[in-house]
């Protein structure tokens, strides 16, 4: 039997998960927006948990909402590396080291 | 709450957004048909559109109490009526600085004004919001209009990478917000503000409730530029286009106010005593590092993005009083601190040429002998975010310190005022280098356009003008907050 705290722990993972990833990631941008996705979607899956839980359907459609600005947000993410990649021809995360101080 | 036909009556209170949102339409169309034939075509427009809205949002968008729409999503009263009137106007403010600037490197398209108006629209959403759903969506749009103007001069590599850094960064902070919502939302069963306040009692919060509330907190903070999770900040101001820095430092700080508002001291005004815990160690790492880094900067902008952070803790000193009084002090240091900011970064675009940032400060050696005006308006913006008496930064760190003081936090007093004195180092420095310093380059002399030089003066007058007769505003600020 699954129940609501199995849903919140493998939430609570996958959130870990996206914020140990973008963190310990030093070497690809793309690697970064994955883990951002992640991320958004950990919290999308506590909302499902939620809104099943308390019989509710507010936490389903906040998920829809989350879904649309994830796409939104990863579109503006990949053009910023295309003018990034353009400039520099690197996507290394090391590399992002001009501004300093 | 229910409303069962949509009436105009009905949808009255919304219209700076129903008409914001018309207005960015028309803007893009005419941008897409007539842009390439006549450059700043769109740019004018933009500031016509943004004064009218001024205009018909103070004629029809004003409520007489707290009135919610579209069944509690969104919330009307006059908090969001003054705000919005001044989103309109410091937009506007804005894009007469630089327009200069945008012409100069040959980016005055369209889209620039469209992004300028989209952030607004996210700043008005997230200023009305009285829902959680509200709530995101306004802080999104104003982010991701926010990511596209930092990387809107495409041939520059270095603002292509003060904007990776600050999308991957706010993304996080975004993720950080959904998930505390999502906790909010389970402990209380409702995404309306209004319920989570009431479920969210006094005094019986639960362990649930207190989790969510940490992961709000970060995003709060991380949106202010709260040390420690400042670090975005100064790379996008020093990185980013002048003009799109003055934009940044500026209208969103309103939005950001209105955040930590509606969901911290509305929602969750019942846990009260458990978030100004959590801010109070935040506020005193923000003074004693935005002030101490800045004074080490040689870059203009990335020294006023260390000085917005040290103001970014007084802000949240005012919320940490914890009482109306102290969310009206807080309010008015905002409204201050945007019109200084308007005008310091402003004095760094109308000093820009072709080819010549005018950021760092050696540039600023002997200005007066150049361009008394600028000169003259950095004076009294730098006295004023000192804090010297006749300027309106005083009555803000007063009223701040004040609230503190009533509300018995004796040790942040004692810290606010220490911080405030060692900021004065930094921005007295620039006073010295712009008067009393030889000019070490062979900058040209700064011309800029007419209008934006008025504007300039005028924004100057308004710091000591407001400063010599600061009621209005206080009274203001006192009375919306009630």
């Amino acid at each position: 039997m699954i129940t609501l705290a199995h849903l919140l722990v493998l939430s609570g993972i996958l959130f870990a998960l996206a914020v140990a990833g973008v963190f310990i990631n030093r070497k690809n941008i793309i690697l970064l927006l994955m883990c951002v996705e992640l991320l958004l979607l950990a919290a999308n899956f506590n909302f499902i948990a939620f809104a099943r839980y308390l019989g509710d359907i507010g936490g389903q459609v906040f998920v829809f909402f989350v879904l649309t600005v994830a796409a939104a947000e990863s579109a503006i993410g990949l053009a910023i590396l295309v003018v990034l990649f353009r400039e520099r021809r690197t996507i290394n995360v090391e590399d992002l080291d001009t501004l300093k101080g | 709450m229910a409303e069962p036909t949509l009436t105009w009556a009905g949808v009255a209170p919304a219209t700076p957004e129903i008409y914001l949102v018309m207005a960015l339409c028309a803007v893009l169309l005419v941008e897409a048909f007539a842009g390439e034939k006549r450059r700043g075509l769109a740019d004018t427009l933009t500031l016509v559109v943004l004064l009218v809205g001024a205009l018909v949002s103070a004629v029809y968008g004003h409520v007489s109490e707290r009135t919610t729409l579209f069944h509690g999503l969104y919330v009307a009263d006059e908090l969001g009526y003054v705000l919005k009137l001044a989103g309109f106007l410091i937009v506007a403010v804005t894009l007469v600085y630089s327009r200069a600037y945008l012409e100069q490197r040959d980016i005055l398209r369209g889209e620039y004004g469209v992004l300028c108006l989209t952030a607004l629209l996210g700043i008005f959403v997230l200023v009305s919001a009285n829902n959680l759903i509200t709530v995101y969506i306004g802080v999104e749009l104003l982010a991701l209009s926010v990511y596209a103007l930092i990387a809107f001069d495409r041939e520059s590599g270095v603002a292509a990478e003060a904007a990776m850094k600050y999308f991957v960064l706010s993304a996080i902070a975004s993720g950080a917000l959904l998930y505390g919502m999502s906790i909010i939302y389970g402990m209380t069963g409702s995404l309306d503000l209004d319920v989570i306040a009431a479920r969210v009692g006094a005094g019986h919060a639960s362990l649930g409730v207190i989790f969510g509330l940490v992961f709000i907190v970060v995003a709060v903070a991380f949106k202010l530029g709260a040390v420690p999770f400042h670090m975005w900040l100064p790379d996008v101001y020093h990185g980013a286009p002048t003009s799109v820095t003055l934009f940044i430092s500026t209208v969103p700080q309103l939005a950001y106010f209105s955040l930590t508002f509606r969901l911290l001291a509305h929602g969750l005004a019942g846990v009260t005593a458990e978030w100004t815990q959590m801010l109070a160690p935040l506020a005193v790492l923000t003074l004693i590092v935005g002030n101490f880094v800045a004074i080490a900067q040689s870059n203009l902008k990335r020294m006023l993005a260390y000085s917005t952070i040290a103001n970014v803790g007084f802000i949240l000193l005012g919320f940490i009083a914890g009482t109306p009084a102290g969310y009206s002090a807080a309010l008015y240091y905002t409204l201050v601190y945007v019109l200084v900011a308007l005008g310091s970064f402003g004095v760094i675009l109308l000093a820009s040429r072709r080819g010549f940032e005018a950021d760092s400060l050696d540039d600023y050696k002997g200005l007066y002998a150049r361009d008394p005006l600028l000169a003259i308006v950095m004076l009294a913006l730098m006295f004023s975010t000192a804090g010297v008496p006749p300027f309106i930064g005083f009555w803000a760190k007063l009223r701040i310190i004040q609230e503190l003081w009533v509300t018995h936090h004796n040790a942040l007093v004692i810290i606010a005022a220490a911080a405030s004195v060692v900021g004065a180092f930094y921005y007295l420095r620039i006073v010295k280098l712009m008067y009393f310093d030889a000019p070490v380059t062979n900058a040209p002399k700064p011309a800029g356009h007419f209008g934006a030089r008025v504007a300039l003066g005028l924004n100057a007058a308004a710091v000591l003008g407001l400063g010599l007769v600061p009621g209005p505003l206080l009274d203001l600020c006192a009375r919306i907050l009630h």
